[in-house]
């Protein structure tokens, strides 16, 4: 399609993608009265946390659950300085909080929920003697500044080394906090760590009782009474750059428009690629390689009603956790999660049907080379296999879940990959974050994912960092 | 303007934008960071709508300025005048 001039517009800031950051940082300029345009290539918004139907019901994807709770007015915490900062309501995110959640190895389990003090007990009930290491790896973690923009990264496993010396209790501790947002295989960085860990066991799990829609809504609601404008359905096909700066973008349609900076939530590696002054391949070491897959159950009876009341499950069946890409397969079944949207405390209310998620790491490159009558066998395949997984490792249900199942559906690498254009479908994006969000560009930022703060409170206070940082105080 | 009217139009903006902070009975002479949980972001939308609402540029050097309501009022009621 032949680039048409004619449309050309400018706009102060351009974001390129309309999740979480890209939505919080539009609000945030759009607050501050600015021109700003956000461009998203989907149809739907929210991006690695959105939803969508399939015969009138509604799936999640993304949230298990809400990390960072806090309970209303709680000082200094990132969910109420975000909530501040876009200017919502606390009561509009209709946050209900977890029942319980557990971390599941073959021989040991340890509990924990919203409140601290059950994560210490079980710690103390079944690590007695790593509880004073864990007491000061705590103090640690408490007193870190982990928001430091500016700090070089440096390895978890050595830092929490340090304190716990039981490799057990050491994978235990890490299964969640990677399992909920490490790009890295293996290891990650202390400061990463450290924000998940707060984000995890010092605040806690919630959910609002219709799910994703609810953030997506109250974000997408709070843009456009601010004036803010949107663009679905419009992919960036190129940034065009003048030197060290960008100048316009060339959508998927062939418009043009101009910009005085843009904002991408694109990832750092697909942000590179759209640059014209950058080769199609550019950044090849930075490519995430962690992607998955999750089964989506629908039942006719609510996971009580088959003995299962856990709200989500951290589960490793090996010797040892390895948290790393899949390569031998198309899924590694052998460590994931398992989450019960219905496990929250809804008060009267509850979820119409009962549902059951399981994630488990999975081989985009192998999902992405199968036909679609193999992948959709495959598909079938591994959903069974999943299944088996999760039965094993959950209490003797006293129903049968086959007789009350009365849909399913699952996602791979592929469709994550093809609805958030993240290379690899790897959801917690490049191993390499860019915690100040600059780009080999003076006005290209990064915000999301591979700006480095994780879970949809992390991606929300990630939009609103960079939106300040960069545009608001530069201006 | 008198500062006592600049102080209210400060403490009108941290209503609206930290609902949660309780401003009745603020001290003039105290840190507002030390008095409410303000945080950098937050004097980010101070200068924010002052220049929305009401003109006023603060530029980042003199952030430190809007330490204290007195500081406020001292700094800002002379740009208040002048408009």
């Amino acid at each position: 399609m032949a680039i048409s001039l004619t449309e050309s517009q400018h706009f102060e800031t351009i974001i390129i993608g309309a999740g979480m950051a890209g939505l919080a940082a539009g609000i945030r300029l759009a607050l501050a009265g600015k021109e700003v345009l956000i461009l998203e290539r989907h149809n739907a918004s929210g991006g690695l946390n959105s939803f969508y139907s399939i015969e009138g019901r509604k799936y999640d994807v993304g949230l298990h659950a809400l990390t960072n709770y806090v309970p209303k007015g709680t000082k200094g915490s990132p969910l109420n300085k975000l909530l501040r900062q876009l200017r919502i309501p606390y009561d509009a995110l209709d946050l209900c909080q977890q029942h319980g959640s557990r971390i599941a190895f073959p021989d040991r389990q340890i509990r924990f929920d919203n409140d601290f003090a059950l994560l210490e007990s079980e710690i103390e009930r079944s690590f007695p003697d790593q509880m004073d290491g864990f007491r000061a790896l705590t103090t640690e973690i408490r007193e870190l500044d982990a928001f430091d923009l500016g700090a070089a990264p440096s390895s978890a496993r050595a830092a929490v080394q340090q304190h716990i010396k039981d490799p057990l209790l050491e994978d235990m501790l890490f299964c969640p906090v990677m399992y909920y947002g490490s790009a890295e295989e293996h290891d990650m960085d202390y400061l990463q760590f450290a924000i998940m860990f707060r984000s995890l066991f010092f605040e806690g799990f919630a959910r609002p009782f219709d799910g994703v829609r609810v953030i997506i809504r109250l974000l997408q609601d709070k843009y456009r009474s601010l004036g803010g404008q949107r663009k679905m359905k419009c992919g960036v096909q190129c940034i065009h750059t003048e030197g060290s700066r960008a100048t316009a973008v060339t959508l998927d349609n062939g418009t043009t428009l101009t910009a005085d900076s843009i904002l991408s939530t694109a990832g750092a590696v697909e942000t590179t690629r759209l640059c014209e002054d950058q080769k199609a391949d550019a950044q090849a070491e930075n490519v995430g390689q962690l992607g998955y897959a999750e089964t989506i159950t629908v039942l006719d009876r609510q996971p009580a009603d088959f003995g299962w009341d856990d709200t989500i499950i951290f589960f490793n069946t090996r010797d040892r956790f390895s948290y790393s890409r899949v390569d031998a397969d198309l899924i590694d079944p052998t460590s994931g999660v398992i989450c019960f949207p219905n496990n929250y405390d809804y008060g009267d209310r509850q979820l119409d049907e009962g549902f059951l998620r399981i994630t488990a790491m999975a081989n985009h490159d192998r999902w992405c080379a199968l036909g679609e009558d193999d992948y959709r066998q495959e598909k079938e395949h591994w959903y069974g296999e999943l299944q088996k997984v999760a039965l094993n490792i959950l209490p003797a249900g006293k129903l049968p879940l086959d007789a009350h199942r009365v849909a399913k559906d699952m996602f791979t690498p592929r469709t994550v990959r093809k609805f958030t254009g993240h290379l690899n479908g790897a959801i917690y994006g490049a191993p390499g974050k860019s915690r100040a969000g600059r780009t080999h560009l003076d006005n290209v930022y990064l915000a999301g994912t591979d700006q480095g703060f994780l879970g949809i409170v992390g991606a929300m206070l990630s939009g609103i960092s960079m939106a300040n940082l960069h545009v608001l105080q530069g201006s | 303007m008198t500062e006592d009217q600049v102080k209210q139009i400060v403490i009108d903006i941290i209503n609206e934008i930290a609902p949660d902070e309780d401003t009745t009975d603020l001290k003039g002479d105290v840190s507002l960071r030390d008095q409410m949980d303000l945080d950098s972001m937050d004097f980010l939308d101070i200068v924010m709508e002052l220049r929305k609402q009401h003109g006023i540029e603060v530029p980042e050097e003199d952030y430190p300025r809007l330490a204290s309501l007195d500081s406020c009022a001292d700094y800002l009621t002379p740009k208040f005048n002048e408009k």
